[in-house]
């Protein structure tokens, strides 16, 4: 494509043009949250709306998040298609009955006749010292959890299609956007993360990771950030030689286990990067996905670039300690050919 | 506002179905549970939380709901379900888990949920505000007619799920009524062993929602406080709030030894029981006489027996059933 016809965006402003597409054409779509209709939303995903589409569709609530969450599951069953925003993955402690208990488990005790077709979208990662409330990724929290689907776009184009697809869902969403990918100054931004984005409205389709960059000799399977820490290891190893292969999971629950497998047989070594916690995470799912299928694929023993089992701190240097990085990545080759 | 008498009969009918219902349950449940008690024996395994004596808050608010109105109730949900006119053999083939229950047996007592009559209930206290307000708002957004009703117990008006949702259906607006039965126990700690506040409807005050106690678990009564809560929600003048004092004539669950009531107090509640006291009444005013009271008991008796066939003779799901419907 030439430059001349690239149109770039932000994660915020696709996931923004989403909803407003949907909105167009499906008068049950509305939105609710705190901060999401004057402000525009704190990580800038739905500005615009309120001005479009006025405030009763793009509804500022009280900070009450049992109460707006519970409503959703409420609305979804009664025929609408509510997105709601839990601002910060991390104040799931404050709703969860209404996510996991509710959202997540009336269509299965309904035996399928009521559907619950949400979005809740909420905001992921850290990186900028907002400390150990305001910077969990919880993937492996969420996607624990059956009977809701969870996605992580890395990318604008993949948060547009992602959107319009969870919108359409007959089945929850948990959308989880990562904070430094959302372009959003402020939070510092992973320019990466921008990339072309039709105007035209479009799906990604749940449950298949993509290949983003073809190798040889090792995959690299992460999600969200850790896509952008592993492209960034990768062009690293390259330089001496090392040819890597990057998977980005995109979505955890359908979870595609072929391509991570496909993958892994064709290289032979794992490293996941996932900067949730260590244990009893996504890492670990991943790579008991490829072992449990055929250990004989491996060359060497997976190795895993992960958050410490700790709370997440506040000093600039602890946090960079902690937090995955393309070099923590680069090291992690390092022992598993050393190994 | 005052019940016709073809109200009444639905009314009184339905308390007796409700009541037969559960003394049938009650039977089933310690087949093969006795001599030793274990949950998980019998064909209606589990937890058990009986309704009766609490009838007269499912039938007075009902009375005033259609099909269309959504009602979520609580993880003792028969007498609200027979009221808002759940399928009676799929609700009794769900708490067998059996197949043909309504929803294959996924569910079981407490997860009875009824899309043809908007009928949704849940395991855990105060967990319906939620989505009540949710529907009512949903109807509200759409300009479709319904009100939404939320039934809890007294003990669910201390979670913070009650604040939230009476806030949110204040601030908006919506036709939303939250009924609180009132029995006076949560499991085994008293009403005045749970919050300062004596009666519940004073509460509405901090949500600027009108709040209205009801004495004496008297169908007339309640059937008057729900048509004015439903009347209001139906005009679009907003959410109100109803406590009803009611009596929980059975344990918390099935296999409670209820060692917590103070003594003399089952009795003195079995002596207050709501269906003989609206039979007398019935009687008493006219609004029925002997032989009408019979035709509705029999009508009760045959519902009871008809769904406790149809779910005896139901068959079990198949276990690998389990891992369907997780999603839409």
């Amino acid at each position: 494509m030439t430059q001349s016809n690239e149109r770039k965006l932000t994660i915020a402003r696709a996931m923004a043009e989403a909803i407003a597409q949907e909105m167009r054409t499906d008068p049950g779509v509305f939105v609710m949250g705190e901060d999401i209709a004057t402000l525009g939303g704190v990580f800038g995903n739905t500005r615009g709306l309120v001005e479009e589409f006025g405030r009763e569709r793009i509804r500022d609530t009280p900070i009450s998040e049992t109460g707006f969450i519970g409503a959703a599951v409420g609305a979804a069953q009664d025929g609408m298609r509510p997105v709601v925003e839990l601002m910060f993955a991390d104040f799931f402690g404050v709703c969860f009955d209404a996510i996991y208990n509710l959202m997540a488990k009336n269509t299965y005790f309904s035996g399928g006749k009521f559907k619950v077709p949400m979005v809740l979208m909420t905001s992921t990662g850290g990186g900028y010292s907002d400390a150990g409330q305001h910077s969990q990724c919880l993937y492996g929290t969420f996607a624990h959890l059956p009977g809701m689907k969870v996605v992580t776009p890395s990318n604008a184009y993949d948060a547009k299609g992602m959107m319009t697809a969870a919108i359409r869902d007959d089945s929850p969403v948990v959308y989880m956007f990562h904070k430094s990918l959302q372009g959003m100054g402020w939070l510092g931004t992973e320019q990466g993360a921008s990339v072309h984005t039709p105007e035209e409205d479009y799906t990604v389709e749940f449950g298949k990771a993509k290949v983003v960059r073809e190798g040889r000799d090792v995959t690299i399977v992460s999600l969200a950030m850790g896509v952008h820490h592993a492209l960034k290891a990768a062009a690293e190893l390259e330089k001496s030689g090392v040819s890597p292969e990057v998977v980005d999971l995109r979505t955890l629950v359908p979870l595609d286990r072929d391509t991570i497998r496909a993958s892994v047989a064709k290289t032979g070594r794992l490293i996941v990067v996932d900067e949730d916690y260590h244990s009893f995470g996504v890492s670990g799912e991943v790579i008991a996905s490829v072992v449990e299928h055929d250990i004989s694929v491996l060359k060497a023993a997976p190795q895993r670039v992960t958050a410490p089992d700790a709370p997440i701190p506040y000093a600039r240097e602890m946090e960079q300690f902690f937090l995955p990085s393309p070099a923590k990545i680069v090291d992690a080759w390092g022992r598993m050919k050393a190994a | 506002m005052t019940p016709s008498k073809e109200q009444l009969h639905w009314m009184y009918e339905t308390m007796v179905t409700s009541r037969r219902f559960e003394e049938t349950i009650e039977k089933i449940y310690l087949e093969g549970k006795q001599p030793v008690f274990n949950m998980a024996s019998g064909p209606i395994p589990g937890e058990m939380h009986l309704s009766n004596g609490q009838e007269p808050v499912a039938v007075g608010v009902c009375a005033h709901l259609e099909k269309g109105d959504i009602v979520t109730a609580t993880h003792r949900p028969h007498h609200e379900a027979i009221a808002k006119g759940v399928d009676l053999n799929r609700m009794a083939a769900e708490i067998f888990g059996r197949a043909t229950g309504l929803s294959g047996g996924r569910g079981g007592h407490m997860h009875l949920f009824d899309p043809e009559v908007n009928f949704a209930c849940a395991g855990i206290i105060a967990q319906g505000m939620g989505p009540a307000v949710g529907a009512a708002l949903s109807r509200k957004m759409q300009g479709k007619p319904g009100v939404a009703v939320a039934f809890i117990g007294e003990g669910a008006a201390n979670q913070g799920a009650f604040h939230e949702a009476m806030n949110l259906a204040a601030l908006w607006k919506l036709p939303f009524i939250c009924v609180i039965e009132d029995n006076s126990w949560g499991i085994s700690v008293a009403k005045k062993d749970s919050t300062a506040v004596a009666r519940n409807d004073v509460r509405g005050a901090a949500y600027g929602v009108p709040g209205v106690y009801v004495e004496g678990n008297d169908p007339w009564k309640i059937f008057e406080a729900a048509g004015d809560a439903v009347a209001r929600a139906r005009a679009g003048e907003g959410p109100s709030l109803i406590e009803v004092e009611t009596y929980r004539l059975a344990g918390h669950f099935m296999g409670d030894a209820e060692g917590y009531r103070p003594k003399g107090e089952k009795e003195a509640l079995f002596a207050r029981d709501p269906i003989p006291a609206m039979r007398k009444r019935l009687l008493d005013e006219g609004a029925a006489d002997e032989a009408k009271l019979k035709e509705l008991e029999a009508r009760a008796e045959d519902r009871v027996s008809a769904a406790i066939d149809f779910a005896r003779s139901s068959a079990a799901p198949a276990p690998e059933d389990a891992l369907t419907e997780i999603f839409a």
